[in-house]
This record gives C-alpha cells, sequence and structure tokens, in this order.
C-alpha cells in the first residue's frame, strides 16, 4: 500500500499572523514548520502500517528550498521517503496552481491513498484535499474521524453537525482527516535523527514536468483586492458578579426572548 | 564597518538568539523533549511532588522517545551528540529536577557505567532493555559517611572461591528501590571496583529515604548489602580504582549544566509571566523597576548558564572535555539557577511559595542539585585547582 501525506510549510502557529500591507500576502520570514493538521494525517498513515498491512508512507510537499526542515519534521513524524517539490517559479501559487502542482506530484507515483490534515494553519484553507482529487478524478472525503481499510476499500467515519456519515469508497483516494481523528506521537529521538537518512527526492517543475505557466503567479487565478478586519459584534453588556449576576443574565435571555 | 544593529525585536525567552548556535536537529529534538514535558510533566507534576511520588508509566514513555542512555551508541541507544543530550536534560529539568534525575541516573550513571566499563554480555543484558526503559538502574556510591570523599567508602567485596561477598551501606540513591539492578563501587583488595547486584539477590534491600523537603517527585533509597553473595560476572571488568565511578559522575554532572539552565528557565519564565499580569497600584508589577531588576538579573543568568552549557557541550561532542570543564559549568549553572529560582519566589510573593506555581517546587530541588553530583564547594575546589595548580583537597 503506498500512502503520500500531502503536508505544507506554515508559520509558527503560536506566532501572531502578520499581513503585509504593501503585496496583502502573509508574513512568512519568520520561524516556519509543519502545519500542526498534517501531524494528524501522517500518524493515522502510521497506525495503519502498523496494524500489518504493508505501507510506504511518502511525504510530498510544494514548498522552498528552505523547507526541508519541515520535511525532515514530517518524516520523523512517520513518513519513510519524501518528494519535495522546490522551484522559485511556484511562488505566488493560489489554491488553483497549487493543487496541479501537488496532483503532478502524485500522479508520478500511483499512490493508493493520499490523506491531508484537515486545513492548513496559516490560510485556514480547507479545500486543497478537494482540489487535489478533482484533478486527480479520484474520491474524496474530508473530516475523517475514523478510517477503517477492508482490502481494497476504505471506510470513513465523517463528522458532520448531526452527527457521523459514514462513507465507503474505493481505492485510490483522497481523504482529509479530521484533527479529532488522534492523538499524534510525539517523534522518538532515533526517528528525528533518522530523518536525514530517508530517501529525499527534491524536484524542480522541469524535473516533475511541469509547465512553469501553470503554476506560480502566472498559474494563479486569484488575486486579494483588499484586506478589512471582521465587522464588530455589535453592542454588547457586560456584567460583573455582584452576587445578582445570574438574575441579571436570567432577565437579559427573557427580554430576548431566549427563555420564555 | 558593516551594520551593528538589528530591526529584529528582542525575544524574551530567548534573548540572546541561542536558537541560532543550533541546528537543526537538535532544535528538533528540544522543542519535542519540551512539548512531551509541556504535556506530561508539567500538569501533574505539582501533585506529584506533594504526595511524593514519581510514577514509573513514565518509564515506558521516556524510552519509547528514546532518551535513555540516547547519547550512548548501539545497545539500542540513539547514539545523539552531547549537546542533544544536554538539550533534553535541559527540558526536562524545566519540567522537575526530579525528572531529569531520573533520565540522568538510568542513562549517564546505570547505563553508561555498563557501556564503558561492561563486558560484552553484561552490555547485550542490561542495555536494550534500559534503553526502552523496561529495565530501571541505579548506581551506588555515596555512602552515608563518605559523599565528597568515596575513597573513604567502606562497602567492600571480598573474594570467597570465585564469588564475591558484598557488605556496606549506599545513600541517596536516586531510583533505588525501583532499579532492577544497582551498580555498586566497592573497596576490594584490587582497589575501588564496581559490580552489578540485580533487585532481588539474598542480602540486598533498598529501603526509600522518606521526609525530603526537596526532589520529592522522586525515588530515593538506601542501598543495603548484608553478605550479598554475587557470582564472579557480576563484576564490571574494564576498570579498577575510583577512575571508574568518577568518569560515570562527569557524564552526569554535565547533563547537571544543562538541567540546572531548564529549571533556571522555567522560574524566570513563571515570573515574567506573572509581573505582567499581576497588577498592583493601577499598573503592572513589571512596569516598575524593582521587579525589572529582578528579571534582567533572571533573564541575564538563564541566557549566560545556556551559553556556558553549550560551550561545555561543543567541546565535548569535539572529544576537547576535561572534568574541570565541566566542574565550572556545574558549579556556576546550578548556583545561578538557584539565584533565579529564590528572586523569581520574591516576584511572585505569596504565590510563589504554592505549587500552582513551579517556581518553589524548582527551587527547594536546586537545593539538592547545588549540592549533588559534587557539592558546589568540591566544584570550586576543582576550578580552584585548575587555576592555580594546587589541589586543595587532598
Amino acid at each position: 500500500m503506498k500512502i503520500a501525506i500531502c503536508v505544507k510549510e506554515v508559520p509558527d502557529p503560536t506566532a501572531e499572523k502578520r499581513i503585509d500591507p504593501g503585496t496583502n500576502r502573509l508574513v512568512r520570514t519568520g520561524e516556519n514548520t509543519l502545519n500542526p493538521y498534517d501531524r494528524h494525517a501522517i500518524e493515522e498513515a502510521v497506525r495503519i502500517k502498523e496494524s500489518g498491512v504493508e505501507t510506504e508512507i511518502s511525504i510530498v510537499l510544494v514548498g522552498p528550498a528552505s523547507a526541508a526542515r519541515t520535511v525532515d519534521k514530517a518524516l520523523a513524524q512517520g513518513g519513510d521517503r519524501s518528494v519535495h517539490l522546490a522551484d522559485d517559479g511556484l511562488a505566488d501559487s493560489d489554491i488553483l496552481a497549487t493543487s496541479r502542482a501537488l496532483a503532478a506530484l502524485l500522479e508520478r507515483d500511483a499512490y493508493d491513498l493520499v490523506l491531508f490534515g484537515q486545513q492548513a494553519s496559516d490560510a485556514e484553507c480547507y479545500v486543497m484535499a478537494a482540489a487535489v482529487a478533482e484533478r486527480l478524478d479520484r474520491p474524496c472525503v474530508s473530516q475523517a474521524a475514523s478510517l477503517t481499510l477492508d482490502g481494497s476499500t476504505l471506510r470513513v467515519k465523517r463528522q458532520v453537525e448531526t452527527g457521523y456519515d459514514t462513507v465507503e469508497m474505493p481505492l485510490p483516494a483522497v481523504v482529509s482527516v479530521s484533527d479529532a481523528i488522534n492523538e499524534p506521537r510525539y517523534p522518538s529521538l532515533p526517528a528525528i535523527m533518522g530523518a536525514k537518512r530517508k530517501p529525499h527526492e527534491v524536484l524542480s517543475l522541469a524535473d516533475a514536468g511541469i509547465d512553469p505557466d501553470t503554476v506560480g503567479g502566472a498559474g494563479s487565478r486569484t488575486t486579494v483586492r483588499g484586506l478589512s478586519k471582521p465587522a464588530g459584534r455589535g453592542a454588547s453588556v457586560r456584567i460583573e458578579d455582584d452576587g445578582t449576576a445570574a438574575e441579571k443574565i436570567l432577565a437579559f435571555l427573557v427580554e430576548n426572548k431566549v427563555v420564555v | 564597518m558593516s551594520a551593528t544593529t538589528s530591526t529584529k525585536p528582542i525575544d524574551p525567552l530567548d534573548y540572546l538568539e541561542i536558537d541560532t548556535l543550533l541546528s537543526d536537529e537538535e532544535r528538533l529534538i528540544r522543542d519535542t523533549v519540551r512539548a512531551w514535558v509541556q504535556d506530561t510533566i508539567v500538569p501533574n507534576v505539582g501533585d506529584w511532588f506533594e504526595e511524593g511520588t514519581l510514577p514509573m508509566s513514565l518509564a515506558a514513555e521516556l524510552g519509547r522517545l528514546g532518551l535513555f542512555g540516547m547519547h550512548l551508541d548501539g545497545y539500542g541507544c540513539a547514539g545523539a551528540s552531547s549537546v542533544a543530550y544536554g538539550l533534553a536534560c535541559l527540558e526536562l529539568e524545566a519540567g522537575d529536577s526530579g525528572i531529569r534525575s531520573f533520565v540522568s541516573v538510568q542513562g549517564s550513571l546505570a547505563m553508561f557505567a555498563i557501556w564503558k566499563w561492561g563486558s560484552e554480555e553484561q552490555k547485550q543484558q542490561w542495555l536494550p532493555a534500559m534503553a526502552t526503559g523496561e529495565r530501571l538502574g541505579c548506581f551506588g556510591l555515596t555512602e552515608p559517611d563518605a559523599g565528597s570523599d568515596p575513597g573513604a567508602m567502606r562497602t567492600h567485596a571480598r573474594r570467597d572461591g570465585s564469588d564475591w561477598v558484598l557488605n556496606g551501606a549506599k545513600m541517596w540513591i536516586t531510583n533505588g528501590s525501583v532499579a532492577d539492578v544497582a551498580v555498586v563501587w566497592a573497596q576490594t583488595d584490587d582497589g575501588v571496583r564496581g559490580f552489578l547486584v540485580e533487585r532481588g539477590t539474598k542480602g540486598f534491600t533498598t529501603p526509600d529515604i522518606k521526609k525530603k523537603l526537596s526532589l520529592r517527585a522522586s525515588i530515593t533509597s538506601e542501598l543495603v548489602l548484608a553478605d550479598v553473595r554475587l557470582p564472579a560476572d557480576a563484576l564490571l571488568p574494564e576498570v579498577k580504582g575510583l577512575r571508574g565511578p568518577l568518569s560515570c559522575l562527569n557524564e552526569a554532572r554535565y547533563g547537571i549544566v544543562w538541567g540546572a539552565v531548564g529549571a533556571g528557565r522555567a522560574c524566570y519564565e513563571a515570573a515574567l509571566d506573572y509581573a505582567k499580569t499581576r497588577i498592583a497600584f493601577g499598573k503592572p508589577i513589571a512596569a516598575t523597576q524593582l521587579q525589572q531588576q529582578k528579571l534582567a538579573e533572571m533573564a541575564t543568568e538563564v541566557n549566560r548558564g545556556l551559553l556556558v552549557a553549550l560551550q561545555i557541550g561543543r567541546l565535548k561532542d569535539a572529544g576537547l572535555v576535561r572534568p574541570e570543564h565541566v566542574s565550572m559549568g556545574k558549579f556556576g549553572n546550578a548556583r545561578g539557577a538557584l539565584e533565579v529560582a529564590r528572586m523569581a519566589r520574591t516576584v511572585l510573593g505569596a504565590n510563589g511559595i504554592t505549587l500552582e506555581y513551579p517556581v518553589i517546587r524548582h527551587m527547594n530541588n536546586l537545593e539538592s542539585v547545588y549540592t549533588y553530583e559534587g557539592t558546589h564547594d568540591v566544584h570550586a575546589l576543582v576550578i580552584g585547582g585548575a587555576v592555580t595548580g594546587h589541589q586543595a583537597f587532598r
């Protein structure tokens, strides 16, 4: 079984996000790291491998050469090999362009299962898995809360507002896993130290057979025209508890017909 | 002359940007241990300290992470660099000195003794299982009446046919009552020798030491040896004399050079956080001159200690470290951490004495760190001897 995990390098999620007012883009010059949501996808692949299914886990990343650190971090978390598309021509790629690059990488190595984290913590984008699945013409399920393999069929429990959907689909398939699917383990020291020794494939656009005009700024179809803060929540009432707070809250709820 | 100023703002948690001196792999190891400590140790260690316990389930987790004997090569050990080992010690001790002691004793004292001075059979028997945390070890050198002067030890081993018979007592032994194997040093007709004493051996008991007010999240025991009969192959064959135990202590002290910085850092961070949020006279106490002076002293000491540790670590990785270097690191960093902890204690006011905050726990722990693995005074004499050429304690 060949599993690919599409991972992303993001600015340190614990640091405050800043937008460059000149370009309207997220500032990425600070500390960058592995998208924390992707750890759940890697952990799920490791658990499939540990269940006894012969599995090769590939870490697939589109990003600058400096993202090699993030590739190693993902490998320490549980990958067997990596494919890193690093090319200056990829700068300014939007979802459309990045999904094209990822799809091209994924088509090179006939993967049975492609996993994503549920979202990227930088732009909070949830749709990359669907975009890639569309390009690969594969079935896709998002927000997977559990995965069960049955031969070449994948059963996915999917969290929805009213409970769970259970979806079956044939492999090959694309799945984005929810952050509730598992608790990723801490990588062990030997795994961290062994990451660099695993096979790393670093490709340029030409190596991957990707037309430079279809990715980067040239291949993107979205532009950020402006940014504004979300509208405020409107008038709010602050109630300090002087012993009568419960009564005041009840009166407020009755007045607004929330309770009768 | 090139530009000398940076527009990058100061990071209060890495003032001198010491992170830039670490490799990516070192930082990833550090970040992993830090995250594990934050999740596993920090929320619970106050309770463990109060109850005077340390859950042994930690052994398997530390083993899975590869932290036991991580700086040793082969036999299931990770073979990490000295700096990586030091960073792990720092992060473990930022959780609690008891956790770092647990790992140090297992890896740097018990495993190192077997790895360096044991027979191939002893290594095969013990090291892989100790690396995973399946088996635990302890190290018996100090005695009730022999601490700084280990040559005065009374524990002795005499030959009886091919067997050895040990009598004596060891004191202040971390992990003593939970260890599957004790590395015990004893006088023989042939000088000091090391022995592997397995738990359950007839005549060998390990009563715990109670009523400690320091290192409470750590098990401390006596080792009592009453006519303990050991086979010939229990002897560590590769070393004679005090060089054996002292080589192990030098490894463990090296971990303390780093660990003390972790305890100090945890106190500094707690004080900084508290000072920024505690309001007095209408403003955060962090905005007052007296508290700022304390925070400045603490930040400086933490950064200075870390640079000392890193330099000693780089020397060790280059094969250039001497015991005198490690003595200076332990001397300066244990004292510095204790001063930071005491200062942080005052910033927190009454909150500084509760286990709701980490400070008093670290402060009490550091009182032990100050005098164990070579007292502060003995390390002063080692440094004094090195700079003057006169050995004052001989």
